[in-house]
């Protein structure tokens, strides 16, 4: 099987439903003439020309409004927000707009949609362009959320999405657009919304992450192995809906669990993960749930500051190791 | 100058008997659909809020006698009238008030949220400004389908003061979409006036910077108001060329049915009323050009007011949408690891304490 980056695994989704689906068109800043910040849509403007790569100004209010009126008129527009931190001048439109006109208007209306944009940090880029805020948006009912952790997956639920009809954001990561895997040629698979993945089998300790964490989660994995711990990876792949029995299924089977996000500690996706675990495997655990994240200040400039504020493979093993013997998290 | 002509020609070149009737018609209908909201409101048969379009008719039928079936139209949250004069029987409109599932957003949208596909009518929405770039989209996509018509991108003066609208002029303008800003202007949002509020209060000024034309209009003259959207509409239509329309009316009420309105001086209020009542001026105009007589006026008074009780009535014998259906409208394509409706029967017995 052809092994390509994720950035390369959306380029080619992007360009294949744009062949198979007249109404498909991409929508952003700098996605056509520059060829996209990250280059996930490279060549395509090219390719498919100026009415289906369709460069915008900087507004993204008004353009992502655009999409959403588009859609609900039939069209399956693809928008790029440059990062997740941008999107927050676009929320009305996505939060009381787009999730709303379905249910509010009795199913008479659909709006599929597509929103694509990185979230997290990476590098020294500090406070403002740093921001994990998928759980803004998993929040929300009437959104569906998915954050791919490889490339088979961000080729699958790309083109689930794409082919959805109701609007999904779709998280990617900075970190994760050179990081390579295995993805099959002339296979039109779809990865479902809503479907969480074992990614990796164990028997002691689940630890339950999602893009760029899975990627980690699995490292980690490894490296406990020596240590004689078994650790099972729940890749979440939707956060919303959340696949809560995937979740319960495995933490029932190893009785321990770590949750591991790049966003904020406190109200962040592991708060939720933690809960679920303890409303419905409560008498199945042998130790307090722990918790990974980003640790709660605007993100610093500074180079040794700034990566001591984010979970990594380090806080991972340690949780794994606190949730091994049973004993409570130390702040 | 081509308005000046427009208004220049005698009555009956610029509309036949029949439309000039239908006009009246539907006018007095908006009124008395509206004053019976008010009063429904009151008797809480309608919850939330509710906000009337009283002194707003001629805009609103102006600007539907000069639109296509192939037109799309967006609204704000004062939109009881725009849905009705598009041709949604009072009835359904009467029953989403009441928030029955017999309403046109099955009771789940609300006197703020009318919606109807089969007229292209494509919701009111509630969060200022929000409608406005979705009209844009809309118009962004008939024109990448080729398809013909134009979208109505209606608002009120105080939503000329959002950023989401200065977006969508510019987006418009830069895409070429067929849309037309209409703003309903009845001189004050809430309780800010336009000049309390916009730097600029000739509010069809406002599009200059984008190179996007505008144009006022007398909102209470139903014939202007629809020669204006004419003329504009099949320019966007054409030309891909965006404009607004800044439609001045006088609002009879406070903004909404609990306001009380009490930031208006009540004089200027009651004369507000009498002169710019446009449903008195253009019953006047109709009797005296001979159009009609006082005996058909008052047949239609009384055929309005048995269609407004039978919609009433319609409403309040309608169901009530079951709890059952509670996520119906969730998702429309279903995913898995979403509530049933087992989840919701469940999650309403606790609600309702029958545990």
């Amino acid at each position: 099987m052809p092994v390509i980056t994720y950035r390369q695994a959306l380029n080619d989704t992007l360009g294949e439903e744009l062949a198979r689906d007249p109404n498909v068109f991409l929508m952003g800043e700098e996605i056509g003439v520059f060829q996209g910040s990250y280059r996930v849509t490279e060549g395509l403007l090219a390719e498919f020309g100026p009415k289906r790569v369709v460069d915008t100004p900087i507004a993204e209010e008004g353009f992502v409004g655009v999409a959403i009126g588009a859609a609900m008129l039939g069209l399956r527009p693809v928008v790029e927000i440059m990062t997740i931190n941008f999107i927050l001048v676009a929320i009305d439109q996505i939060v009381n707009h787009a999730s709303k006109i379905h249910y509010m208007f009795g199913g008479q209306v659909s709006v599929p949609l597509v929103i694509r944009t990185p979230s997290g940090g990476t590098g020294q880029l500090a406070a403002t362009h740093s921001q994990s805020f998928e759980n803004w948006f998993a929040y929300c009912p009437g959104l569906k959320v998915v954050a791919p952790a490889t490339p088979y997956d961000a080729k699958g639920l790309l083109r689930a999405a794409i082919r959805d009809d109701d609007p999904v954001i779709f998280i990617e990561s900075l970190a994760l657009y050179d990081t390579k895997g295995e993805v099959p040629e002339d296979d039109d698979y779809v990865v479902p919304i809503g479907v969480a993945e074992v990614k990796r089998q164990g028997t002691d300790v689940t630890v339950v992450s999602y893009s760029r964490m899975t990627a980690v989660a699995l490292q980690v994995a490894q490296r406990m192995e020596q240590e004689g711990i078994s650790v099972e990876v729940v890749d979440l792949r939707s956060l919303r809906p959340l696949d809560r029995p995937t979740i319960i299924e495995s933490v029932k089977k190893t009785n321990r669990a770590v949750v591991i996000a790049e966003d904020w500690y406190s109200y962040g996706v592991t708060a939720e993960i933690a809960a679920t675990i303890q409303e419905e495997a409560f008498d199945y655990l042998d130790a307090p749930v722990q918790r990974v994240a980003g640790l709660e200040v605007p993100l610093p400039y500074a180079k040794e500051l700034s990566a001591a504020s984010k979970p990594n493979a380090n806080s991972l093993i340690y949780a794994i190791r606190q949730v091994m013997r049973g004993t409570k998290r130390l702040r | 100058m081509a308005e000046i002509a427009e208004a220049a020609q005698p009555l009956l070149e610029r509309a036949t008997a029949d439309e000039l009737k239908h006009y009246y018609y539907q006018m007095l209908l908006l009124r008395r659909f509206e004053e019976r909201a008010g009063e429904m409101y009151v008797k809480a048969k309608i919850g939330g809020y509710c906000h009337l379009n009283l002194g707003e008719e001629a805009t609103i039928v102006g600007l539907m006698a000069a639109l296509t079936p192939d037109d799309y139209i967006f609204t704000n949250y004062r939109e009881h009238g725009y849905i009705i004069a598009r041709g949604v029987p009072p009835g359904p409109v009467m029953a989403e008030l009441f928030g029955k599932e017999t309403g046109v957003s099955g009771g789940r949208g609300g006197s703020m949220h009318l919606f109807d596909r089969k007229t292209n009518f494509m919701g009111g929405y509630a969060i200022v400004g929000g409608q406005v770039p979705l009209a844009v989209g809309a118009a962004y996509a008939l024109r990448y389908q080729g398809k013909p018509g134009v979208v109505i991108a209606q608002m009120g003066d105080g939503t000329t003061n959002i950023g989401a609208f200065y977006e969508s002029l510019n987006l418009a303008k830069i895409w070429k979409c067929p849309v037309l800003f209409f703003i309903v202007n009845n001189g004050y949002g809430m309780g800010t006036s336009v000049e309390a509020g916009s730097s600029e209060p000739d509010l069809w000024k406002k599009g200059a910077s984008f190179r996007v034309y505008g144009e006022r209009v007398d909102g209470t003259d139903v014939l202007a108001v629809r020669d204006v959207v004419r003329r504009l509409r099949a320019r966007a239509e054409a030309e891909g060329e965006p404009a607004i329309i800044d439609a001045v009316s006088f609002r009879f009420r406070g903004h909404s049915v609990i306001d009380a309105d009490r930031y208006r001086d009540p004089e200027m209020v009651r004369r507000g009323r009498e002169l710019y009542d446009p449903i008195r001026k253009f019953s006047t105009l109709l009797l005296d050009h001979g159009v009609v007589d006082d005996a058909w006026l008052k047949s239609v008074a009384d055929r309005v007011e048995r269609e407004v009780q039978e919609a009433i009535d319609f409403a309040n014998n309608s169901p009530d949408p079951k709890f059952e259906d509670l996520y119906k409208y969730m998702y429309a394509t279903p995913v898995p690891n979403t509530p049933t409706a087992e989840d919701a029967i469940r999650a309403v017995k606790i609600n309702h304490g029958e545990f």
